[in-house]
């Protein structure tokens, strides 16, 4: 990724012919607290951006932030005044009549070098005040970037916290029949636009998950007939077995630095266990050795820790929660409620673990602290598996399949705000990106 | 008249005909499919055959929920296999597990590993040469039964046997 878009896409805050970014923490009116129990949306008004581009790009600025849960975007019908000149402050009381808490104006102009230049301004309607003022520039191909980071760039300004709205998800497209279902790797952002295939589906292909540079995923494929762990380069596509093991392996994840995989490793008796392999060096270091399942390992965000799923307690709890530390030591269980734990992810932010639990006939999704205390569900079905977390640690991904076949579904950590992924066929297992860059 | 013999001596297919007809379940269309071809009469096998085992001894075997215990059904049918591999030599030998779809994707590759490991590991306490079997888990990646009850997760809860590398 870095290798096409760097060289697209510059960012130029605070260009010539724009105000300076002002954040004014001490009189700024407008902040959401996103900590708070029940937030409410914040009702914001963004009028069409100038220019021919203009409203393409305010139309996905203005779909991030209606699906983020947080911000109520004002239908436009209602709007007072008409923006004829987006660099100019608004006249605020005709929003206040609206109740436009916040308002956003832009343009989006083609440059003399093909570029196209976007340009923003957030405005505090009860403060009277520009809150943040901001330029872009960007290839034709990253108009829906360009739109996404200026959605993060609004999203951050008023919760305090970085967005998630200039990300993707790497995920397995489902086509055919329930038993005999092709699987092909694919690639999208995060809002289910641009999506691209990785992989033909000649091949079962399942858990891809992204590095955290972005650049490469792991994944676990058939395509050699025994299924083992893949590394894939997204932008070549080159492709490599990871390890040379005996067996099976699966359930594959990078660790935080992107130096390891971290996967589980099929015995000859039958069990799994986790090892992580050193991706220069390729040393090998088992992290179990249990006669039990030992899979879905995931790293804590500083790598110190691994939490994963292992059925070694045996009993009618059979699969539960367990953290180690990244070498090994001291497993102990953290999930002890009525029910199957599996699939457990820490998140980016260190403080939580998302998992799926099984519990009356149900598949659950939910997050609990590190230490299995305070678990929460955000979500119930019939069939659903597999979060994943956005790069702020606010919204999770999972896939749900009602009948039929899967689709990719968000809820943010409210439980509240559940959004589907519009994807063109079944879609399962997806991984969020880190934010790009 | 294989087909009735076939079906008396394999509680299980008896088991799997009746839960198809009752519910109406798709099922997978290829040859090592023992409902198909149980259903299709497809019975007059060549001794020996592929065909022969699927559909007179049994390529199958079912498991409880999350479990991989070879269940008593389950331990006939494996003996009946032992004997027909150890009568038939030239076939290697692919043992497939799989789970039904109540459970996580992992966790169900690991699972459909254990009952392809169970599996093996009873074909050889049986005189079944290790160096002939291989196996490999499918998870919940490949149902035969493709509805959401009961009796079609129990037909996906599964060990099947194939056979390759045959002269015939």
């Amino acid at each position: 990724m870095k290798s096409i878009l760097k060289p697209l896409l510059m960012v130029a805050a605070m260009a010539a012919g724009i105000s300076s970014v002002t954040t004014l923490p001490a009189q700024a009116t407008l902040e959401l607290n996103v900590n708070k129990g029940n937030v409410e949306p914040m009702p914001i008004a963004i009028p069409d951006f100038q220019g021919g581009l203009g409203p393409q790009i305010s139309e996905i600025v203005t779909a991030d932030l209606k699906r983020s849960g947080l911000f109520a975007p004002i239908d436009k019908a209602a709007f007072v005044e008409k923006i004829t000149n987006p660099d100019a402050a608004p006249r605020y009381e005709d929003w206040k009549v609206i109740n436009a808490q916040a308002l956003v104006t832009g343009s989006v102009s083609k440059e003399a070098d093909g570029r196209i230049r976007a340009q923003y301004r957030l405005w505090d309607i009860f403060g009277n005040q520009q809150l943040a003022g901001e330029q872009f520039f960007a290839n034709d191909a990253n108009q829906r970037r360009v739109a996404h980071i200026i959605a993060d760039a609004i999203y951050e300004k008023i919760t305090g916290e970085k967005g998630y709205f200039d990300t993707r998800v790497v995920f397995v497209d489902e086509s055919g029949a329930k038993n005999a279902r092709k699987k092909r790797l694919a690639i999208m952002d995060q809002d289910g636009a641009n999506v691209r295939y990785l992989s033909d589906g000649r091949a079962i292909v399942l858990t891809p998950r992204f590095s955290p540079n972005r650049q490469e995923i792991t994944y676990m494929s058939y395509e050699s007939g025994q299924p083992k762990v893949y590394l894939l380069q997204i932008e070549t596509g080159q492709r490599e077995l990871v390890g040379n093991f005996p067996g099976m392996t699966f359930a594959p994840r990078f660790s935080p630095d992107g130096q390891k995989v971290i996967m589980s490793l099929l015995r000859d008796d039958g069990n799994s266990n986790i090892f992580a392999m050193d991706l220069r060096s390729r040393s090998t270091t088992r992290l179990t050795d249990s006669t039990a399942i030992d899979t879905s390992p995931s790293y804590s965000p500083d790598g110190s820790q691994v939490v994963f799923t292992s059925d070694r307690g045996g009993g009618s709890g059979r699969s539960q929660i367990y953290v180690m530390g990244a070498d090994g030591s001291n497993p102990h269980r953290i999930s002890f409620g009525d029910g199957v734990y599996s699939t457990p992810v820490w998140s980016p932010r260190g403080d939580l673990i998302a998992f799926t639990k099984q519990s009356g006939g149900e598949f659950q999704i939910g997050v609990m602290k590190t230490d299995g205390s305070g678990e929460r569900i955000l979500s119930s079905g019939f069939q659903q598996e597999g979060p994943t977390w956005a790069p702020n640690g606010r919204v999770l991904m999972f896939f749900r399949d009602s009948g039929g076949g899967p689709k990719l579904v968000s809820v943010d950590l409210t439980g509240r705000n559940e959004q589907p992924i519009p994807t063109a066929n079944y879609a399962s297992d997806p991984a969020w990106s880190p934010l790009l860059e | 008249m294989g087909r009735i013999a076939a079906l008396t001596r394999n509680p299980a297919m008896i088991a799997l005909v009746a839960a198809l007809a009752i519910t109406g379940c798709a099922s997978k269309k290829t040859p090592n499919s023992a409902a198909d071809l149980g259903l299709n009469g497809a019975g007059a096998a060549t001794p020996g055959s592929a065909q022969d085992f699927t559909v007179n001894i049994g390529d199958r075997i079912f498991f409880d929920t999350d479990s991989s215990s070879i269940r008593a059904d389950a331990q006939t049918t494996l003996a009946r296999q032992a004997q027909w591999l150890n009568q038939y030599r030239q076939y290697a030998i692919v043992i497939e597990g799989h789970a039904d779809e109540r459970g996580t994707r992992e966790y169900n590759l690991a699972l459909g590993a254990r009952r392809a490991a169970a599996t093996r590991d009873f074909l050889v306490s049986k005189g079944v040469s290790a160096s002939r079997l291989k196996t490999i888990s499918y998870g919940k990646e490949r149902p035969v039964a493709v509805c959401d009850d009961i009796s079609c997760w129990s037909q996906n809860r599964r060990a099947v046997t194939t056979l390759s590398g045959a002269g015939s």
